[in-house]
């Protein structure tokens, strides 16, 4: 569906906000246009602009009423639907600023967010938020109220405390008819220059830092992304991923308000690709295991299909590697290409597209961590415009993005307008831009660190290449220094073996060690599955993970990304992990990136025994359940070492 | 498990077995066992293998004739209806092991229990006429607004029971027997074959059916899971050799050295449960 043009660009001055815009859109659009959807009772419910305007005037006033005053922090957990949207916006309205939590956050964290923001509400969603809210509630003396949407399971609960955001709505009423007018007063008096959002990044080493970011960060954001890849009032964007991560801000909030797109929420997060399906959205932003997670599915299905499948899928694929390698060696495609590469679409690629919610992509991005050549090759081979990006939450969003027919897979990209990136000359990647944010809370030695001069110290290590794209290679401190000398980026062989459907996760070791080795987190599902089809018995994670047939399954793709490095960066010796890397563990952020430093701690062990000449190696640990339960695991773990191959 | 409200004991019993006895060959499955339940009660039937609990079960909802006795339902004997006129009357109830159709989807299961309460005739049906597709649409939003939402099956709607894992098929059992809007729900080992944090699940949802506003359900549970007994019933009958040897609240239950020394062996067993 190409579009004509652009639509018409918005001048934003400093005294735009966020909730201005958004008056702006309700009158322009009233009850003509859809502003979201829910699923909800296996129906999709549509809200329009005018529905959008009443929920968030009365929830704003409902908070105002119980003493909600300009500067004050809100915290916002649940998982994506359209209260939440309502309730940040509310905030935001009356010129209180919106502190997003994961869903899936501990009591610690949660705890500790609330606490550090002085959050004088806690808007969850249903009994799992409120009973987060409660427990921690004598330790965040600040707290004043906790207000919840879904009703389900809350029908004991009868603590002075808490409060339905329909009673909320109902108190937004009253003071609405008491003072008249009294919203749009509010909405008046913000400032471009306002805090609007506190995001807590999640932080790999140490605690999570609080960003500050104004209505004039995440308005210029959202209209530098779109003067690159512009979005249309037509489009359809799905929002699952968590509100608690800047992408999915940037999306809903930056471009969503400006351009006045359709916000689409699943049902249960469960049905999210389904429901992505039934959306066909033109645009996306995901973290690479998103994309992951869908490469995985395509491969177990692929696995799975009869013979004549498996050989179109073959044969399909290959064109679309060959037509794909053409555009990005930006080499004419032969007509015989196109004509194969049209039959291969008809085949497979539309179908495939299809299930896999992408068949009205205009472009996708991914980002926030390292994605590897070969899912990248993936998805343009199928022909989706997949893109990569570069950026953090204190850019309030992203900064680097490829160009349509200019991407390059090793690379992240060009600077978006207005954006300045220069490589210091320790390597490090700092950036200039009306969106970077305003300091961290509390925190100034953590500020002054970060933002020195108006320019934005990223702590990531990278450089410009004869193209003028950005490459980046790895956070600063985990870069690894090989046996050799050289330097080498850990993640890229994550990514790298990330591609075989039956590694879920991967941690890579080698600085200033000997050789290089790795920690393999086998995929339960797939690896499972292969195992029944081969009549391999097991009864669960670690069993399975410890049996010689998996082993050698998973030395296959490990020989595969080694025959394309240099001896140095082999991997020599590899362990499959027990279990699962988990957030809850601390072994993952909430965004799912390694926690190198904990990682190493945790399994020292493991790491002392990857360089001896030990075939075992025992551990004893502890996991901990969703619902705080910490149960002990003793296991061994055998050791593998990978044949030395010629070539490379 | 949060403290629920005691039902109203003055309140006329909504089920009542009475003198019920019935074996099979030379065997006495059971034997004079009477017992009242009230509205909104969760009452739980226990008892060593083989004590008669599910033949109880069976007698209630009709699959056996009892030899003597009688079964009331609010009042009315149903001893002689055939299983689906008690269906009709608002009797449900899941099976121990999954009686469900394993090759149709989860919501073509659940319609299916709705089934009884469709009344378009052929005719209209055929021509799908007003009163029909205002009674799909009827059930439809039943179906989704009630089970679904509340059983959180949103997500395997369209996928084959067969296929599913066993717990989330039990939780379709539930959800199948809660189509037919039962006053009064059997309930035969729903937490047989389930892992603790299902347990905790299928716990809820009883609890969920029995005292949410839109549904308050009674409850007969058949059940092994002495923590779960424990935790959610108001009163509990405990069959011994197709006897009723004791009735009363969990505690007093707990508290009875008959009991003790016939279903639960020593005192120091009692506390071995799950938690």
């Amino acid at each position: 569906m190409p579009h004509e043009g652009r639509p018409e660009e918005l001048e934003i001055t400093k005294d735009l906000t966020l909730p201005k815009l958004f008056l702006r859109k309700c009158q322009q659009y009233g009850e003509a246009k859809v502003a979201m959807r829910e699923k909800e009772f296996g129906i999709w419910r549509p809200f329009t602009w005018k529905d959008y305007l009443e929920n968030v005037k009365t929830i704003c006033l409902g908070l105002v009423s119980l003493g909600l005053e300009k500067g004050d922090k809100v915290a916002l957990i649940g998982d994506n639907r359209p209260e939440g949207l309502w309730a940040e916006m509310a905030a935001m309205c009356a010129g209180a600023v919106g502190v997003w939590l994961f869903q899936d956050s501990l009591l610690d964290e949660v705890q500790y967010i609330v606490d550090h923001s002085d959050a004088k509400f806690l808007i969850g969603e249903g009994q799992e938020e409120v009973d987060k809210g409660l427990a921690i509630r004598e330790k965040c003396p600040k707290l004043r109220k906790i207000i919840w949407d879904d009703p389900k399971g809350m029908r004991h609960y009868d603590d002075p405390m808490l409060i339905s955001i329909k009673e909320l709505q109902k108190l937004g009423r009253e003071l609405d008819r008491k003072e008249p007018g009294l919203f749009y007063e509010l909405v008046e008096q913000g400032h471009g220059d306002d805090i609007c959002l506190l995001f807590y990044t999640s932080g790999t080493t140490a605690l999570p830092k609080g960003a500050l970011l104004t209505h004039y960060n995440m308005l210029k954001m959202g209209q530098n992304l779109m003067r690159v890849d512009p979005c249309y009032p037509e489009d359809d964007f799905v929002s699952y991923l968590p509100f608690a991560w800047i992408g999915e801000q940037m999306m809903s909030i930056s471009c969503g308000l400006q351009v006045g797109f359709t916000i689409n929420f699943p049902e249960e997060p469960e049905t999210a690709q389904e429901n992505i399906r039934e959306i066909g959205p033109q645009t996306m932003f995901a973290p690479p295991r998103v994309y992951e997670q869908m490469v995985r599915t395509v491969q177990v299905k692929y696995l799975d299909a009869s013979w004549l499948k498996r050989k179109i899928y073959e044969w399909s694929m290959k064109v679309g590697y060959q037509w794909s390698d053409c555009l990005f060696e930006k080499r004419p495609v032969s007509l015989w290409l196109r004509f194969k590469r049209y039959l291969a679409h008809l085949l497979l690629f539309k179908k495939l597209k299809d299930h896999l919610g992408l068949s009205r992509i205009r472009h996708t991005y991914t980002g926030g961590a390292a994605m590897g050549p070969d899912h990248f090759r993936f998805f343009h081979a199928i022909g989706v415009n997949l893109k990569q990006i570069y950026g953090q939450t204190e850019i309030a969003g992203i900064s680097v993005l490829h160009r349509d027919g200019d991407v390059k897979f090793d690379t992240v990209g060009m600077p978006i307008p207005e954006t300045e990136i220069k490589i210091t000359e320790d390597d490090e990647i700092i950036s200039k831009s009306p969106s970077v944010f305003q300091g961290y809370y509390k925190n100034p030695e953590a500020t002054e660190k970060t933002l020195r001069e108006g320019w934005l110290y990223s702590g990531d290590t990278g450089f410009i290449d004869e193209d003028g794209h950005l490459v980046v290679f790895d956070r600063t401190k985990d870069i690894m220094i090989l046996s050799d000398g050289r330097k080498f980026s850990p993640q890229f062989l994550e990514a790298r073996l990330k591609f075989s459907p039956y590694v879920r996760d991967a941690w890579v070791i080698g600085h200033e060690k000997p050789y290089v080795t790795a920690v393999i987190c086998i995929d339960y599902a797939t690896v499972g599955k292969w195992a029944e089809s081969k009549g391999i018995p097991y009864t669960s994670y670690p069993e399975l993970s410890q049996k010689p047939e998996v082993y050698e399954l998973i030395k296959a793709p490990i020989m595969e990304v080694n025959r394309t490095l240099r001896p140095s960066a082999r991997i020599r010796k590899f362990i499959n992990l027990y279990k699962e890397f988990d957030a809850d563990d601390e072994e993952l952020t909430r965004t799912r990136k390694l926690r190198r430093a904990f990682v190493e701690e945790r399994y020292k062990d493991i790491v002392h025994a990857l360089y001896t000449d030990a075939a075992m190696v025992h551990m004893d640990t502890t996991i901990t359940y969703e619902d705080g339960r910490v149960v002990e695991i003793k296991t061994d773990m055998r050791i593998e070492s990978v044949p030395e191959q010629g070539g490379g | 498990m949060e403290p629920k409200s005691v039902p109203n004991s003055s309140s006329a019993p909504i089920l009542e077995v009475e003198d019920l006895s019935i074996s099979f060959g030379g065997v006495q499955a059971i034997f004079g066992v009477s017992f009242q339940v009230k509205p909104r009660e969760i009452f739980s039937i226990i008892g060593p293998n083989g004590a008669g609990k599910t033949v109880t079960l069976n007698c209630i909802n009709g699959l056996y004739k009892p030899e003597r006795g009688r079964v009331l339902l609010e009042g009315k004997d149903i001893t002689r209806w055939k299983p689906y006129r008690r269906a009709e009357a608002g009797l449900a109830r899941t099976f121990q092991k999954i009686e469900l159709f394993s090759g149709m989807t989860v919501l073509d299961n659940i319609r299916l229990g709705r089934h009884v309460h469709l009344r378009s005739g052929i005719l209209s049906s055929a021509f799908y006429l007003g009163k029909t597709a205002r009674e799909e649409i009827e059930s439809r939003k039943f179906i989704e607004e009630e089970i679904i939402d509340l059983l959180e099956i949103e997500h395997i709607r369209h996928k084959i029971v067969g296929m599913l894992p066993y717990g989330l098929q039990k939780r379709v059992e539930l959800a199948r027997a809660l189509a037919l809007n039962p006053k009064v729900l059997l309930l035969d080992e729903p937490m047989a074959g389930l892992n603790l944090e299902e347990v905790e699940d299928m716990a809820r949802f009883i609890l969920d059916i029995n005292e949410e506003e839109r549904w308050q359900v009674t409850c007969i549970l058949v059940e092994h899971d002495m923590g779960v007994v424990m935790d959610i019933s108001d009163r509990v009958a405990v069959l011994n050799f197709g006897q009723k040897i004791a009735e009363g609240t969990p505690q007093e239950i707990q508290e009875n050295p008959e009991v003790i020394r016939a279903y639960l062996g020593d005192v120091e067993d009692l506390y071995a449960t799950r938690r």
